[in-house]
């Protein structure tokens, strides 16, 4: 997992509410054994016409898109399934960012271990930032700081963990693995096996 | 101090590690169930960091998800039948099982199945167990008292490599169900019903407890269709507490423990229930003592209303661009739409007890001439059973397609999908944009609401085709 400390950038906005993970990747795409190359299916239904052209009037295929690596959402952004290639598909896409009022639990916990930034903001932030798309604004992950181009500065929860986790570009595996003495402990002390 | 709930005294049962301000809790994993879309990068990330399985032994595998539908004698037939990508994951799947000491409940097992079928009719599936799978239906593991929940690949990697998952404690949202459910209303109305009032994201961050009397009164088939919804609420987990049908489910069951290790799991499980004085983080109640059967009418699970109302009216965008979507105006009653393709399967909804609604209403009677019905089995265990009894023959009769196990076209991933535009009345759990195939639109419902819909050739109430 790459580093992760500020991301910097004009939104794209997509408004709708409950945004779902068949969407980001409908399910079809999912007979692949890798995380790599799924930008190409992001948002497919919404992305491309039948015969398989981009279509002109979706968000993310106009110019003003380009480029763009915070995507601001709808609320309950990423319900739905738990296919982490949701996340993958949105980093290899290029996004590094997404900013709502809610983000589902599984799909925000997928994007935690891939260095893509959940930041969840207030309604008020929010509906400025609908109302505003393409605006340059900055996600400082070590303050856990959304700053908007007025100099507002809105807090968003982030634990330590997984900002420690994002600042060092370290993922979870070898914390756990480093853990593994308690781990065997637990296995033989336990009062039942499974 | 007050009592602990359900939820509570699972998760003190697996804490490794506490959890403190600064890391998560280390939580041990009891049962990792396995297919073979959510795990092949996972087996890629261990085989370079040259890390082997810890637990092989508490690992379940199966193929599900792009597994076709019809019979596969040999893997050779994949060639045949499925696209080569699908074919490609399955076999990838097979070798990483066989590799690394998996039990595989693959081709040719009496035991293959959609992995929240097959896990609780193994017995796999036990109270106090924490249980997770890369998909989000593991809430329906929670029927049994179980904290059943959805993992992403990378989570998965890490319950391989250490049986152990870095985990914050959710919230607990108790929702108490009360009354006596009246006749052609099933557990699949009941938690649309639930989605309907709290909406889709109105268990997020929280672990769910059924509670009440109308859950007592489910047998375990039903209880496992609500839970398995719950992520469907946007919840981690869904949970009931374990009792005595509970504990008579799993009496004999080949994975359940037997004899004196068995006396001992049922004292164990005996103290799981909720404390009486336990305290939720929120409650929510519902009266089902009223409740008609549900349809869905929008693009998520929360767009649902009594099959016998109309299609609400809002001016939300999003709603706006639901109704345009399904092609439903606001106002219209949902009884009467045409319907194209009927879909009875899922983990939802494909075990015994839901071919059995179906069958009650298609005995004797003909699916329309319009439309296309899918019965699928969620088990080899269910499609023998059934075979038994002789519903396939019912289904067939009627003019259903009787098809082998597995997701089929809830998520249209093996190639059972509807065609664009087609209305498809289904017993899975989402009715997302294109989740069943490219522009097809989909109606979630009750088994019997599925089947008096194929019948009928339109979307229906089942309650005049029940069988007296």
């Amino acid at each position: 997992m790459e580093k992760t400390d500020i991301v910097r950038s004009r939104t794209v906005v997509m408004p709708g509410t409950d945004i779902d993970t068949d969407q980001i990747v409908p399910a079809r795409f999912l007979t692949t054994t890798t995380r790599k190359g799924l930008g190409k299916a992001l948002f497919a239904d919404w992305r491309y016409d039948k015969d398989g052209k981009p279509k002109a009037d979706f968000i993310l295929n106009t110019p003003a898109a380009a480029g763009c690596r915070i995507l601001v959402a709808g609320n309950n952004f990423g319900c739905g399934s738990s296919r982490e290639h949701a996340p993958w598909a949105l980093i290899d896409f290029g996004i590094q960012a997404v900013i709502s009022t809610g983000i589902a639990d599984i799909f925000r916990s997928n994007s935690l271990k891939n260095g893509l930034v959940p930041v969840i903001v207030d309604q008020a932030t929010h509906g400025w930032l609908l109302a505003n798309p393409g605006v340059e604004v900055t996600i400082d992950v070590a303050s856990c700081e959304l700053r908007l181009p007025d100099g507002r500065a809105v807090g968003f929860p982030l634990d330590g963990f997984s900002k420690y986790c994002l600042l060092n570009g370290v993922d979870q595996l070898g914390y756990l693995l480093h853990q593994s003495d308690a781990i065997a402990r637990f296995e033989s002390e336990r009062a039942w096996k499974p | 101090m007050s009592g602990r709930s359900l939820f509570q005294k699972v998760w003190d049962d697996h804490v490794v590690v506490p959890e403190t301000a600064d890391t998560p809790a280390v939580l041990y994993i009891d049962l990792h169930l396995t297919h073979e879309v959510t795990t092949p990068e996972a087996f890629n990330v261990l085989r370079s960091r040259g890390l082997s399985i810890r637990r092989p032994d508490l690992t379940v595998a199966t193929l599900d998800h792009s597994t076709p539908t019809v019979r596969i004698a040999s893997l050779k037939d994949l060639d045949v039948v499925s696209e080569p990508a699908a074919a490609a994951q399955i076999r990838t799947m097979i070798d990483n099982c066989a590799k690394n000491g998996i039990r595989m409940y693959g081709y040719g097992s009496d035991s293959r199945g959609i992995v929240h079928v097959i896990g609780p009719e193994l017995g796999a599936t036990q109270p106090g167990k924490t249980i997770v799978c890369g998909d989000s239906h593991t809430s329906t593991h929670g029927a049994f008292g179980a904290l059943g929940f959805g993992i992403g690949t990378t989570e998965v990697g890490h319950v391989l490599a250490t049986q152990c998952l870095l985990q914050r404690r959710p919230k607990t949202l108790a929702i108490n169900v009360e009354g006596k459910l009246p006749r052609g209303v099933t557990a699949k109305d009941v938690i649309l019903a639930i989605i309907g009032k709290i909406g889709v994201g109105g268990g997020t961050g929280s672990v769910i407890e059924y509670r009440g009397s109308t859950i007592r009164s489910l047998d375990m088939e039903q209880r496992m269709t609500i839970c398995n919804m719950s992520i469907e609420a946007g919840a981690r987990a869904g949970m009931i507490a374990p009792d005595d049908t509970t504990i008579q489910y799993l009496n004999g069951r080949p994975l359940a423990p037997r004899g004196a290790a068995w006396e001992a799991a049922v004292a164990r499980w005996r103290a799981l229930p909720s404390d009486a004085d336990a305290q939720f983080d929120k409650e929510v109640s519902i009266d089902v003592s009223q409740l008609a059967p549900m349809v869905t009418f929008g693009t998520n699970p929360g767009m649902v209303v009594p099959v016998t109302d109309a299609v609400p009216v809002s001016d939300d965008a999003s709603f706006s661009k639901a109704l345009a979507y399904m092609k439903v105006a606001a106002g219209k009653p949902m009884l009467g739409m045409p319907v194209d393709v009927v879909f009875v399967g899922s983990c939802t909804n494909s075990r015994m007890s839901d071919l059995h609604d179906a069958a009650s209403i298609l005995r004797g009677r003909k699916v329309a001439k319009s439309v296309r019905m899918l019965v699928v089995p969620g088990s080899v265990q269910v499609q023998r059973q059934a075979e038994a009894e002789g519903l396939d023959k019912v289904f067939r009769e009627a003019g259903a397609e009787w098809r082998e196990a597995g997701c089929s076209m809830c998520l249209g991933m093996n190639g059972d999908i509807a065609l664009p535009g087609q209305l498809c009345v289904s017993t899975s759990n989402r009715n997302f944009e294109g989740r069943q195939g490219i522009g097809a639109r989909s109606v979630l419902a009750s088994p019997l609401t599925a089947a008096a819909s194929a019948v009928a050739g339109v979307i229906a109430d089942p309650r005049p085709l029940l069988p007296n």
